[in-house]
């Protein structure tokens, strides 16, 4: 793997030379986001070669409301709150869902088939289920919520927040100030929309779009086929996922996507209102619909004073330059979404690098 | 958004299977997946087998992969 | 930490909130010099003898596990304090608090396994209590062990006596334990062959102590936390860095695999049958086959250096040759799948 890995950073070394400028590399994945904080790969990467985190953290960008009102729901005995794990130290308002799991009522769920179990197993109660994340995970609610109109389950309410990722990198880069020269292209949401979905992007924008899966080499790769895209300025849509992306993507789980949710307008915390960028469940699917069922309020964000996730989720800004980050914001005690998630920007650079200002722990 | 492993396919029902993930067995759905068989390697994600992995690149993808290769060839169940 | 906060389960995942609970709460009640050390057990002067003295409380559940349960748990837990504090485990007690409605079959095989784990370590369990509480007010059965043991002369361990370039040395594969639990928690369970490295430390303990004496700095078994909570108390007490090798970090692969299917880093994963060593520089390699050759040290591999630094952190060198920072975890390890 040393042979490859030197390979690569050769490449990387030598493209970045011909362009003789900064290149900005921004990566729209959570799990992107995580895996070159764990690898430390900033450190190993030219200076003038940055990577920026985009909103691709589903938990980052989930509204401040949609939390509210699912902590409003966790202290009804009639309700089991169904979640994936990622989403109980998110902080609305009034805390967290982690500050009321002695409640019993909060179930850290692997899978969406375990609300259908929940459900079958609790027949007094109503499950509140919280689905959110990228294209990759909402076929799995589509399929949880056919399965349950089909067995006649009345008992379940999906409060849905699934986002699209490919509307919010062309707002991105609909943006006046931005800076990105290329994206780092999710690697499991390309397994389901495919890596063609990424072409009007090149077309419209002229930017490079490269998928990669999440293993370091991986993300090492595809920032050479960036480079090299960038030094010969021929952006294309490419994939060094060959082992999981076509360029059609899972025609089944597209289908059934289709089959089961409109795509609406969304609020993405941090970015604002996005066109067409949220799925809502069909007419069809009223019975199990939560902010149908359970008559839920949004109430509109507050503005966080001093938080500037919203210049870092589009990369204007590191999480360090930020005035509260490491002070007033942190983990422990997140203000803005970037800190929420602990894998969100914020979060994984007070984790992974400590220092404001610094990349690193130390000498490269 | 994006955690999913790589696992074989050891067991399948309908559309409910067993896969194995060096050693750990996932209960997946393989809804996504029509055409999978029993002894495909698929991508796992959230509990639904999202799609089948090439074998030859997963190994080169998957370090995991590589190094339960490599270590078939030794009886070695340890990295580092 | 304000007055109507309220404990979370992360309080007692031995990270960060753990370490803020008994420096804000614990020891700023009951603080006296001994407490504030902070060791793995006390030591103690009673005549001519130093005495280490040490408890720990045991809530697993599941009460049975493959590898072990809660019943030799209690016991090697124990005894691993005692060894890596430099002392020979003598003697046990061993209280008992069983919920009400429990089978006896249950706690015999419980106390089974505690009797032959601690005949196993020559250690004898002398005393305890039994209490029963309600259906409801605790989980099947929780148990406390305290342990004594003598100090074995040539041993010398302290934060104090880390140097930098010290080396860093771990006795076997991380997260083991720790996966193995979560594997039949509600919410994350899947059939497995994952095993809990659950085993007494104490004849390592003792051979490495025999054999380098003083160049044997200081020994600690990472437990709840992990490997990463271990070395991060020891940069924190002793005012050093440490840069570790994710290559030389042994991980057994099903460990390894159950640990990225549920987004877990294993750095933070729980262990109980292993010990963190930092030994002279020239006596690293010793150190390392003496372990190598010891029952439960097969695995053993030197992953690190102390490093003299201007601020105490641990760092990662990874297999990319990137650097990252390996912090005292939250306390709370939560599945992801994003």
């Amino acid at each position: 793997m040393l042979e490859r890995i030197n390979r690569a950073y050769a490449q990387i070394a030598r493209a970045q030379k011909t362009l003789g400028r900064r290149i900005n590399i921004m990566e729209v994945c959570g799990t992107h986001t995580a895996t070159i904080f764990r690898a430390g790969l900033r450190t190993a990467l030219p200076e003038e070669l940055k990577l920026l985190s985009g909103p691709g953290c589903p938990v980052c960008i989930t509204d401040q409301g949609y939390i509210d009102a699912v902590l409003s729901f966790a202290d009804r005995d009639d309700i089991i709150i169904a979640t994936y794990g990622d989403m109980i130290r998110v902080p609305g308002r009034k805390g967290s869902l982690e500050q009321k799991t002695n409640r019993g009522n909060i179930k850290i769920i692997l899978s969406a088939e375990d609300v259908l179990k929940l459900a079958k197993q609790n027949p007094d109660k109503k499950i509140l289920f919280i689905a959110v994340g990228f294209e990759t995970t909402a076929p799995a609610t589509a399929i949880m919520a056919n399965e349950a109109l089909q067995q006649g389950i009345k008992n379940i309410s999906i409060f849905s927040n699934h986002k699209l990722v490919v509307p919010a990198m062309e707002a991105l880069l609909s943006g006046k100030n931005h800076r990105i020269d290329a994206f780092l292209c999710p690697g499991h949401v390309s397994v389901i929309i495919g890596s063609d979905a990424y072409r009007p992007i090149v077309e419209r924008f002229k930017k490079p779009c490269v998928v990669a899966g999440f293993e370091p080499m991986q993300i090492i790769e595809a920032i050479s086929e960036i480079c090299q895209q960038l030094a010969n300025e021929r952006p294309l849509v490419a994939s060094v996922y060959h082992a999981a992306v076509t360029p059609e993507g899972n025609r089944t789980a597209q289908k059934i996507i289709n089959e089961t949710f409109d795509i609406a307008d969304g609020y993405w915390r941090g970015l604002g209102k996005i066109n067409k960028s949220t799925l809502k469940l069909k007419e069809k699917f009223s019975s199990l619909d939560a902010e149908k069922q359970l008559g839920i309020e949004f109430i509109p964000e507050q503005d966080l004073t001093g938080c500037c996730c919203g210049e870092v989720l589009c990369g204007l800004m590191d999480p360090p330059d930020c005035g509260l980050f490491a002070t007033n914001c942190t983990p422990d005690t997140p203000v803005g979404p970037c800190m929420v998630s602990s894998e969100g920007a914020c979060a994984a650079w007070f984790k992974y690098t400590r220092k404001k200002g610094r990349v690193d722990g130390g000498k490269r | 958004m994006c955690l999913a492993v790589p696992a074989r396919i050891i067991e399948l029902k309908g559309d409910e299977a067993i896969a194995d993930c060096i050693g750990n067995r996932i209960e997946t759905k393989t809804t996504l997946v029509p055409d999978v068989k029993v002894g495909d390697i698929v991508l796992i994600h959230a509990g639904f087998a999202i799609t089948v992995l090439d074998e030859d690149e997963a190994k080169k993808t998957w370090q995991l992969l590589a190094d339960l290769d490599n270590f078939s060839k030794t009886d070695k169940r340890v990295s580092g | 930490m304000a007055a109507n906060d309220k404990i979370l389960l992360a309080h007692g995942g031995g990270g960060r909130l753990t370490d803020e609970l008994i420096r804000n709460v614990i020891l700023s009640t009951l603080g006296n010099y001994t407490l504030c050390k902070l060791t793995d057990s006390a030591e103690l002067r009673i005549g001519q003898n130093n005495i280490c003295f040490t408890t720990d409380s045991f809530v697993v559940k599941p009460l049975f596990f493959n590898g072990g349960d809660i019943g030799k748990l209690a016991v090697c837990g124990t005894i691993n304090d005692l060894a890596v504090s430099g002392a020979k485990p003598l003697a046990l007690s061993l209280s008992l608090i069983i919920e009400e409605g429990l089978e006896i079959e249950v706690l015999r095989k419980v106390l089974h396994s505690a009797a032959e784990a601690a005949r196993g370590e020559n250690v004898e369990i002398v005393c305890g209590d039994t209490k029963v509480v309600e259906a409801g007010s605790a989980d099947k059965l929780f148990i406390n062990t305290s342990g004594i043991g003598v100090k074995l002369p040539k041993a010398d361990v302290g934060f104090e006596r880390i140097a930098a370039g010290d080396k860093i040395i771990i006795s076997g594969t991380i997260g083991d334990h720790g996966m193995t639990i979560m594997s039949h928690r509600e919410g994350m369970k899947f059939e497995s062959d994952l095993k809990s490295d659950c085993a007494s430390v104490a004849e390592i303990c003792e051979k490495v102590i025999e054999k380098l004496g003083e160049d044997i700095k200081f020994m600690r078994d990472p437990t709840r936390g992990g490997l990463a909570a271990t070395l991060n108390e020891i940069v924190n007490q002793a005012n050093y860095g440490i840069e570790i090798y994710e290559e030389n970090i042994p991980v057994n692969l099903t460990v390894r695999a159950a640990a990225e299917m549920l987004g877990f880093d294993i750095l933070n994963i729980a262990n109980e049958g292993k010990v963190v060593i930092a030994v002279s520089p020239q006596k690293a390699q010793e150190c390392l086959e003496i372990c190598r050759s010891s029952n439960n040290g097969k695995d053993a591999a030197i992953i690190g250096d102390v490093v003299a630094s201007k601020e105490p952190l641990v760092e990662l060198i990874t297999t990319i040759k990137g650097r990252r920072i390996v912090q005292m975890p939250y306390g709370r390890e939560l599945p992801r799948i994003c």
